[in-house]
C-alpha cells in the first residue's frame, strides 16, 4: 500500500488539493452543497477533463496534441448534427461524433509516425484542418442536440451528477482495466524509454499511433459531452481548450518528458483548474482581478511542482 | 563434405560473412561465427571489438550492412527485437532494457512470453518469481518501481526478465558486472541448467575468472572481426589477452616516468564529503603526476570527478589550486585561467560532444569563454589534433558520423587547447579501440612529463597499474584504498574494491 | 554565412514566388507593386515576432507567451501616448521594449532555474499577462492612441518600401551577426542540440537562455507596438490570431522544433510565405473554412516535403 502511494504520489496530491478546493467551493456557495451546483460544477469540469484525458494519451508517449481543441470543435459540430432524430438514430450518431474523433488522432499520429514530424508541429497544422473542416460544418453556431438525451448527460442519477458518472465510469471502466494491457503498459513503456520499449520486442510505431489514435477518440468524446452541455455546434471553441488541456495534465501530475502520469491525475488537474475559476467567481475578489489570480495560481502550481530541482544536489540532474 | 557437416550436431545459430557498418566505421567486418545447442559460447574482446555489435545484430536491435543470418539453418531476417524473441533469441542488454518509470512487476508482464497489446496474463510472473527467488532477488518487491532499485537489483530483474522468455538462444551481455559473487554464482547456476536443457548461451563478460568458470568454447574478437575460435582451457590468460589486444599488454602503454616526489601540488582536495555519497575524501595531484581513481562502478568516484568540476551542490571540504584556496562552483569558473581543470566526462556522446555541429564548431565550444584564448586559432588545436591523428573528412564533418574513438579525440583536443595546469579523464577509453587506446595513453603520459597533472578515473585495471604513479580505490563513497608503487597491482585493485578487508575484518568480529 | 541557405530555408521562397504566380493567374492586381509592397509592410508583423521565436526555438524551447506580450507592450505604449504627456509619449517605444525584455527575463527563470517545459511556464505566464491585462483595462479596449512615431514605424515607406519591413530586415541582420558571430549565438545553438554538454563544456547555460528569452520578448514587443501604430489603437486578444502563424512560419522556414537548427534567413522567408498566402486566399474570397484547411495543409506538406527528402539518406 505505501508502494502503492509512493508510486501515485502526484495523483494522491491532485486529488488532495481537488478535495480540499471543491470542499472550499461547496461552503462558499451561497446556494450550498446542492445537486444543482453541483450538476454544473462537475459538467464545466468534465468538459475540460475529458479534453486533458485527450492530452494525456499524447504527452505520455513524449508527445503533445495542439489539436485537442480542434478535434472537440469538429466532433462538436459533427453532433450538432446527428443527436437528434429517432433513438436509434442518435446512437448511431453519438457513435460516429466519436469515430470522427478518433480518425483526426489517426491522421495525427500517421503524420507523426510515418511523416516523422514532430508532434507540436503536426498537430499544430491538422488542427487548422480541422477547424476548416468544423467550419464548413457550422459556419456559424448552430445546430441541436436532442433536449432528453442533453438532460439525461448533464443533470443527475439520483442525486449524482451525471458528469460524475461518466468520469467514473471513464477511471474505473477504462482507465483501470486498460492500465493492465499491453498497450496500457507500453505507452509508458514508449514515453519513458523508447529504447527500453524497442528491445522489449514492443511495436513502437504502433503504440504511438495508437496513443494519438486515443488521444483523438477522448477529444470526441469531449466534443460529444460539450454538445451535451450547450446542444448547440460552434467551430470557435478550439484555442481556449487546447491550452487549458496542457495545463491541466501537468497540474495532474503528467510529466511532459512522457512515461509518467495517469488518466485519473490528467481528470483531477481539469477538475482543480475548473474548481479555481469556479471558486474565483464566488470568493469576492473583484471580477477584475479573476484572470490575473487564476494566472497567478496556475504559475504558482507549476513552479512548485518545478522546485524539486532547486533541492537537486547534482547539477547534471536538472539536465535529464 | 555434405556428408560431414551432416554429422556435425545442427548449429542453432550461424552467422555468414557478417559486416556492419556505421558511417565510415566498420564495427564488424566479414564474420562467420556459430553457435550450438547446449554450449555456453563466450565471446571475448576489447572494447570496441564489436561484440556489443554481433549481439545486437543477433537481438534484432540492429540489421547487418552485409551477411546472412541462419536458425536451424534457414536464412532469417531480424527486423526487430519482435521478430528475434518469436525465433527464442532473447538478450540481457548491456544497456538495461527496463522501462524506468513502470513497476517490477508492469516490466516482467511487458516481456512476458505472448504479451501483445491486449489483456497480460501474470501467469508468466510466477517463472520470473521463481527465478528472481533463485538468484538472491527475494527482496525485490514486485511493485517497486524500477528507476528507485539499485543498479545490481535492476540486473536480476533483466535476468528473470530474460529467463522468463523461455530463451532457445541466450545473450548474456556484461549480465552480471554489477552483482556481487554468491548472486554471481547462483546466476551461472542458472545458466548451466538452461544449458543442459539444450538452450545455447553466448555469454560476455570483462570478468576473465568467470568465462573461465562457465564457458565451452570461446571466440575471441578484435576490431570487428574473430581471431579465434577455441574450446576453453586451450589457450591461458596471457595467451587470449595477447589475443584481444593484438600485441604484448605491455607495447600498449609508454614507459613510466618516475614522478618527482617534491614536485608543486597541483590539486590539493581534503575531507571531501557530499550528501552522504562522498565521505571524507583526500586526494593531492602533483606536477607531473598521474593519479588513478579506481573501484566498482557507481562507488562514488566519478561523482567525486564531478565535484571537482564544480558540478555538485553543497560540498564540504577544502580545495587548493597550486596552493590557492579556491571554491569551484561550475564548468565555467573552472575553465578559466586562474583554475584552468578540465574534465573529459563519461559519456562522450551525451556530455563531451554536440554530435549535431561539426568537429571545429566542438573543438571551439570550450575554449569561446576563455578571455584570453582566441577561439578560431587553428594553432591552438594543431598539436593534439596532430598528434592523436584524427581521422576526418573536413573540419565541418559532424562528430556523429565518427567512430567512437574519433570522437574521444576531438573532446580531448577541445580541452587540452585550454591548456589545462589538471586534467579529469572519466573513463577516456570506454567503447574504443585499441589503436585509440595507445594514442591516448601516449598523449596522458607526454601531458604529464609536460608537467599537467593528471586525475585518471578508470574501470580498467591495467591502466590504473601501467599509467597512473598512485591509485585511490573506491567503496561506498570512500577511498579504501591508495595504492603506489610495488603495492599497486591488479590483486590488490581488485581486493579493495570489493572492500574485502574490511569484510573479512567484520565477519570476524 | 552560405551555411544559412540549406534547402530548406529556401523553401518557402519557391513557395512566395508559386504563389505570386499563381495567385497572378487568378488576380492579375497581385502582380502589382502596391499589393506585393503592402505585403511587405504586412508580413513584417508576423515577422518580428517569428524572428523573435526562432531564437527561442533555435535554443530548443517554444515561447507561447508571444499573444500577450505583444498585447501588453501594445496596451502599454497606446497608454503612454494617450496620457498626453510629451515626455511619457516620447519613451512608449523604448517602454514597450524594456516591458518585453522583462516578461522574457521572467519565461528565462522559469524555463532555465526552475526547469519548467517553456511550453508549460510560457503558456502560464502568458495568462498572467492576460489577468493582468483585464485588470488594469476592466476589460474594455484600452483607451490611448499612438504616437507619430509608432504610426510612421508602421505605415510608413521610406524609398516606396514600407518602413516596418525596413526595420524588420535591420533587426534580422542584426540578430543574424548575433546568431553567427558572437559566443552567444554559438552557445545558442549547441544548447539547441545538446544543453548538457554545453553545460559541460564550460558555459553559463541559464544567462544564455534568460537573453534568448528576452530578446524574444522584445521581438514579440516590438511588434505589438508596431499593430497598434498601425490600428492606431490597443485591443483585448490582438495578439492571440499570432501565435501559431508565428510557430509555423519559424518551422517551415526550416528551423528544427527541436532546437539547434535553422536560421533567420528561413524564418523571413517563412512570414513573407504565410502573409502571402493568408492574403491571397482572402482575396480569392475563398471562405474562412476553405482557407483554415488550405492553410494546414500546406504546412503540413511543406513539413513532409523536409522531413521525407531526408528520409532517402538517413
Amino acid at each position: 500500500m505505501l508502494d502503492y502511494l509512493k508510486s501515485n504520489r502526484r495523483e494522491m496530491i491532485a486529488a488532495l488539493v481537488l478535495i480540499v478546493l471543491l470542499a472550499v467551493y461547496l461552503g462558499t456557495h451561497p446556494r450550498g452543497a446542492s445537486t444543482y451546483v453541483m450538476t454544473i460544477w462537475a459538467n464545466q469540469c468534465l468538459i475540460l477533463g475529458l479534453a486533458a484525458c485527450a492530452q494525456f494519451f499524447a504527452v505520455v508517449v513524449r508527445g503533445i496534441d495542439l489539436s485537442v481543441g480542434a478535434v472537440m470543435a469538429l466532433s462538436n459540430c459533427v453532433a450538432s448534427y446527428l443527436l437528434d432524430g429517432s433513438a436509434f438514430g442518435i446512437a448511431i450518431g453519438m457513435v460516429a461524433v466519436v469515430v470522427v474523433g478518433a480518425l483526426c488522432g489517426l491522421i495525427n499520429g500517421l503524420v507523426v509516425v510515418y511523416g516523422r514530424i514532430q508532434p507540436i508541429v503536426a498537430t499544430l497544422a491538422t488542427a487548422s484542418i480541422f477547424v476548416g473542416i468544423a467550419l464548413l460544418l457550422r459556419p456559424t453556431p448552430g445546430g441541436a442536440v436532442n433536449y432528453d438525451l442533453a438532460d439525461a448527460m448533464t443533470l443527475d442519477v439520483l442525486g449524482i451528477p451525471t458528469a460524475m458518472v461518466i468520469a467514473g465510469v471513464a477511471v474505473i471502466g477504462f482507465w483501470l482495466p486498460f492500465r493492465r494491457t499491453g498497450l496500457g503498459l507500453g505507452l509508458y513503456a514508449l514515453g519513458s524509454s523508447e529504447q527500453a520499449a524497442f528491445q522489449s520486442g514492443i511495436n513502437t510505431k504502433f503504440i504511438r499511433l495508437a496513443a494519438f489514435t486515443l488521444a483523438g477518440l477522448f477529444g470526441g468524446l469531449a466534443g460529444l459531452f460539450y454538445s451535451f452541455v450547450t446542444t448547440t455546434g460552434d467551430a470557435g471553441i478550439a484555442a481556449s481548450f487546447t491550452l487549458n488541456s496542457i495545463a491541466a495534465v501537468v497540474l495532474g501530475g503528467v510529466l511532459l518528458r512522457g512515461g509518467v502520469g495517469s488518466l485519473i491525475g490528467a481528470l483531477a488537474g481539469a477538475f482543480i483548474l475548473k474548481t479555481i475559476a469556479a471558486l474565483m467567481f464566488f470568493s469576492g475578489i473583484p471580477s477584475l482581478a479573476q484572470p490575473l489570480f487564476e494566472g497567478l495560481i496556475l504559475a504558482a502550481a507549476i513552479a512548485i511542482g518545478g522546485a524539486d530541482v532547486l533541492r537537486a544536489r547534482n547539477k547534471l540532474e536538472a539536465f535529464s | 563434405m555434405v556428408a560431414q557437416m551432416s554429422d556435425m550436431k545442427n548449429p542453432l545459430l550461424e552467422m555468414r560473412g557478417i559486416s556492419k557498418h556505421f558511417g565510415a566505421t566498420k564495427a564488424l567486418d566479414g564474420v562467420d561465427f556459430v553457435c550450438n545447442p547446449g554450449e555456453v559460447h563466450a565471446v571475448l574482446g576489447e572494447n570496441g571489438a564489436g561484440k556489443s555489435t554481433l549481439m545486437k545484430l543477433i537481438a534484432g536491435v540492429l540489421q547487418p550492412t552485409h551477411g546472412q543470418i541462419c536458425i536451424d539453418g534457414k536464412a532469417v531476417f531480424l527486423n526487430s527485437p519482435k521478430a528475434a524473441l518469436s525465433h527464442g533469441l532473447v538478450c540481457m542488454f548491456q544497456e538495461l532494457s527496463l522501462v524506468p518509470d513502470l513497476t517490477v512487476r508492469e516490466n516482467l508482464l511487458l516481456g512476458a512470453p505472448g504479451a501483445g497489446i491486449g489483456w497480460l496474463r501474470s501467469e508468466a510472473l510466477a517463472k520470473a518469481q521463481d527465478v528472481l527467488a533463485r538468484i538472491e532477488g527475494k527482496s525485490i518487491k514486485m511493485g517497486a518501481r524500477v528507476a528507485d532499485l539499485t543498479l545490481p537489483q535492476r540486473q536480476q530483474v533483466e535476468i528473470a526478465k530474460a529467463m522468463m522468455k523461455r530463451p532457445r538462444l541466450l545473450i548474456l551481455d556484461e549480465a552480471t558486472s554489477a552483482l556481487g559473487a554468491s548472486v554471481v554464482e547462483r546466476v551461472f547456476d542458472l545458466v548451466r541448467e538452461e544449458r543442459d536443457n539444450g538452450t545455447a548461451i553466448l555469454f560476455i563478460s570483462h570478468r576473465f575468472h568467470e568465462v573461465e568458470a562457465l564457458a565451452d568454447r570461446i571466440s575471441v574478437f578484435r576490431n570487428g572481426q574473430r581471431v579465434e575460435t577455441f574450446m576453453t582451457g586451450d589457450h591461458d590468460y596471457t595467451e587470449i589477452i595477447n589475443m584481444m589486444v593484438g600485441q604484448k599488454i605491455e607495447e600498449l602503454f609508454p614507459a613510466k616516468t618516475p614522478a618527482q616526489p617534491d614536485a608543486e601540488i597541483v590539486l590539493d582536495v581534503q575531507n571531501y564529503s557530499w550528501d552522504g555519497r562522498l565521505r571524507d575524501i583526500n586526494l593531492r595531484v602533483r606536477r607531473g603526476q598521474i593519479v588513478g581513481l579506481g573501484g566498482l562502478d557507481g562507488q562514488g568516484q566519478s561523482m567525486f570527478l564531478m565535484g571537482l568540476f564544480g558540478l555538485l551542490r553543497q560540498a564540504e571540504g577544502t580545495t587548493a589550486i597550486a596552493g590557492q584556496p579556491t571554491r569551484i562552483g561550475s564548468p565555467k569558473q573552472a575553465k578559466q585561467q586562474a583554475i584552468a581543470l578540465a574534465y573529459i566526462p563519461e559519456d562522450r556522446k551525451t556530455e563531451g560532444l554536440i554530435l549535431d555541429q561539426g568537429i571545429q564548431e566542438n573543438l571551439e565550444l570550450a575554449a569561446i569563454g576563455r578571455a584570453d584564448l582566441d577561439a578560431t586559432d587553428p594553432a591552438l588545436y594543431a598539436a593534439s589534433l596532430e598528434q592523436l591523428a584524427l581521422k576526418h573528412g573536413g573540419l565541418d564533418q559532424p562528430v556523429a558520423s565518427l567512430s567512437g574513438g574519433n570522437q574521444q579525440k576531438v573532446v580531448l583536443a577541445k580541452w587540452l587547447a585550454l591548456k589545462p595546469r589538471c586534467l579529469l579523464l572519466a573513463d577516456p577509453t570506454r567503447g574504443i579501440d585499441v589503436k585509440t587506446k595507445t594514442q591516448i595513453y601516449a598523449i596522458l603520459r607526454q601531458l604529464a612529463d609536460q608537467g599537467t597533472a593528471i586525475v585518471l578515473l578508470s574501470t580498467d585495471y591495467e591502466e590504473l597499474i601501467q599509467l597512473c604513479d598512485e591509485t585511490h580505490v573506491f567503496f561506498d563513497g570512500q577511498v579504501v584504498a591508495s595504492l603506489a608503487d610495488g603495492d599497486l597491482t591488479a590483486e590488490n585493485i581488485i581486493a579493495a574494491s570489493l572492500n574485502l578487508d574490511a569484510k573479512s575484518r567484520a565477519a570476524h568480529a | 554565412m552560405l551555411r544559412g541557405l540549406s534547402l530548406d530555408s529556401l523553401m518557402p521562397y519557391f513557395g512566395v514566388v508559386l504563389l505570386i504566380i499563381g495567385g497572378s493567374f487568378f488576380f492579375p492586381q497581385v502582380l502589382s507593386a502596391d499589393y506585393l509592397t503592402q505585403q511587405l509592410q504586412i508580413a513584417a508583423f508576423l515577422g518580428f515576432l517569428a524572428t523573435g521565436a526562432t531564437v527561442v526555438i533555435l535554443l530548443g524551447h517554444i515561447d507561447l507567451s508571444v499573444p500577450w506580450i505583444l498585447t501588453g507592450a501594445a496596451i502599454l505604449s497606446t497608454a503612454l501616448v494617450g496620457t498626453g504627456n510629451p515626455f511619457l509619449s516620447a519613451i512608449a517605444v523604448p517602454a514597450a521594449l524594456v516591458f518585453g525584455a522583462l516578461i522574457g527575463i521572467v519565461n528565462g527563470i522559469g524555463v532555465a532555474i526552475l526547469r519548467i517545459p517553456s511550453m508549460v511556464w510560457t503558456l502560464a505566464v502568458n495568462s498572467m499577462l492576460l489577468g493582468l491585462a483585464v485588470l488594469n483595462t476592466g476589460g474594455f479596449n484600452p483607451k490611448g492612441e499612438a504616437s507619430a512615431l509608432m504610426k510612421t514605424m508602421a505605415s510608413g515607406d521610406i524609398l516606396g518600401l514600407p518602413v516596418s519591413f525596413l526595420i524588420w530586415i535591420a533587426l534580422c541582420i542584426v540578430l543574424a551577426w548575433f546568431l553567427t558571430r558572437t559566443p552567444f549565438g554559438r552557445y545558442l545553438r549547441s544548447i539547441g542540440f545538446n544543453e548538457k554538454a554545453t553545460f559541460l563544456s564550460g558555459v553559463s547555460t541559464p544567462s544564455v537562455v534568460f537573453a534568448a528569452f528576452a530578446i524574444a520578448g522584445m521581438c514579440s514587443a516590438l511588434g505589438g507596438v508596431m499593430l497598434a501604430g498601425y490600428a492606431n489603437q490597443a485591443y483585448q486578444s490582438m495578439g492571440d490570431p499570432f501565435l501559431l502563424p508565428t510557430i509555423a512560419a519559424v518551422v517551415i522556414g526550416g528551423t528544427s522544433i527541436l532546437g539547434g537548427r535553422g536560421g533567420l534567413f528561413g524564418t523571413i522567408g517563412g512570414a513573407l510565405f504565410i502573409t502571402l498566402l493568408t492574403s491571397i486566399l482572402s482575396v480569392m474570397q475563398i471562405e474562412d473554412a476553405w482557407r483554415n484547411i488550405i492553410f494546414g495543409t500546406i504546412i503540413l506538406v511543406m513539413l513532409l516535403f523536409q522531413t521525407l527528402r531526408k528520409g532517402d539518406t538517413a
